[in-house]
């Protein structure tokens, strides 16, 4: 595997981490966008160029657009108030890392029973024939969430009438 | 099993894993809202990290950019309906703390 992939990695899971464990909401979608942006590499690396340009500019792009606005529209917490409760949420949750530690181990330890040996990528297939003939009733899903969304956003975001 | 192929995916599969974590724990460890949805959020790269990495492997990545695809759209919506949701609950009680919306507490 290229050195440039474990870089690329650990890249993606300390920007996690730092979208987990940064204080402020707005450095955390800044984080997530940062986490998009990485993944969005990784993917043109492992050969899905189309899923890594979709993550990019929808994850990326349009998702933090939407964070941000939404924390914008709401007041967040004092600084007193996010250091008390960061403080305390260490505390309580202070297991959770340790879990990490052994689900590691334990994925180092695991034997995968399956035998395959990495192949040469397709090149004859093509996404859009892929999600037009055979996924096309996820097409139909897609087009239902997508309406489902809209009117959801419309009335969600709807102003409230002055009486 | 190849070792090559273990080997990547081991990388693959240990990062998704720690990101599936750090998605779990921002989602529990926290009683705003919007850091809620940004667990979510972190639980569906994680996801799709293991997907990308799953198709590489198994030379399917065209099946699985289709895949990754319709799970991007769905993601979109969802989080959409959701901030508008939580613009919602911030408008009606003027909090997002989850310890404070106890309207239906029965």
């Amino acid at each position: 595997m290229p050195e440039v992939n474990v870089i690329l990695l650990l890249l993606l899971v300390l920007a996690a981490l730092w979208t987990v464990m940064t204080r402020s909401l707005l450095r955390s979608a800044i984080g997530l966008a940062i986490t998009s942006a990485v993944l969005s590499v990784l993917m043109f690396q492992l050969q899905s160029p189309l899923a890594a340009v979709f993550e990019l500019s929808v994850c990326t792009g349009l998702i933090s657009v939407v964070f941000i606005s939404t924390i914008s529209l709401t007041q967040p917490l004092t600084g007193e108030q996010i250091m008390r409760h960061m403080k305390t949420r260490l505390k309580r949750f202070w297991f959770l890392p340790v879990i990490l530690l052994l689900a590691g181990l334990l994925l180092k330890s695991i034997k995968a029973p399956v035998a395959f040996a990495p192949l040469p990528v397709e090149m004859e297939k093509d996404v859009r024939s892929v999600l037009w003939s055979i996924r096309h009733l996820d097409i139909v899903g897609q087009v239902f969430i997508l309406l489902a969304g809209s009117f959801g956003v419309r009335i969600l975001f709807r102003e409230k009438e002055q009486k | 099993m190849n070792s090559a192929a273990g080997t990547t995916f081991w990388f693959y599969g240990s990062a998704a894993v720690m990101l599936f974590i750090a998605g779990f724990f921002c989602v529990l460890a926290t009683r705003n809202l919007i850091r809620t949805l940004i667990g979510i959020e972190l639980l569906m790269k994680a996801v799709t990290l293991l997907l990308a990495a799953s198709g590489y492997i198994s030379a399917h990545t065209v099946l699985v950019q289709a895949l990754v695809i319709t799970m991007i759209v769905i993601e979109v919506v969802a989080i959409a309906v959701a901030a508008g949701i939580v613009i919602g609950v911030h408008r009606q009680h003027g909090t997002l703390d989850t310890r404070k919306l106890r309207n239906l507490k029965g």
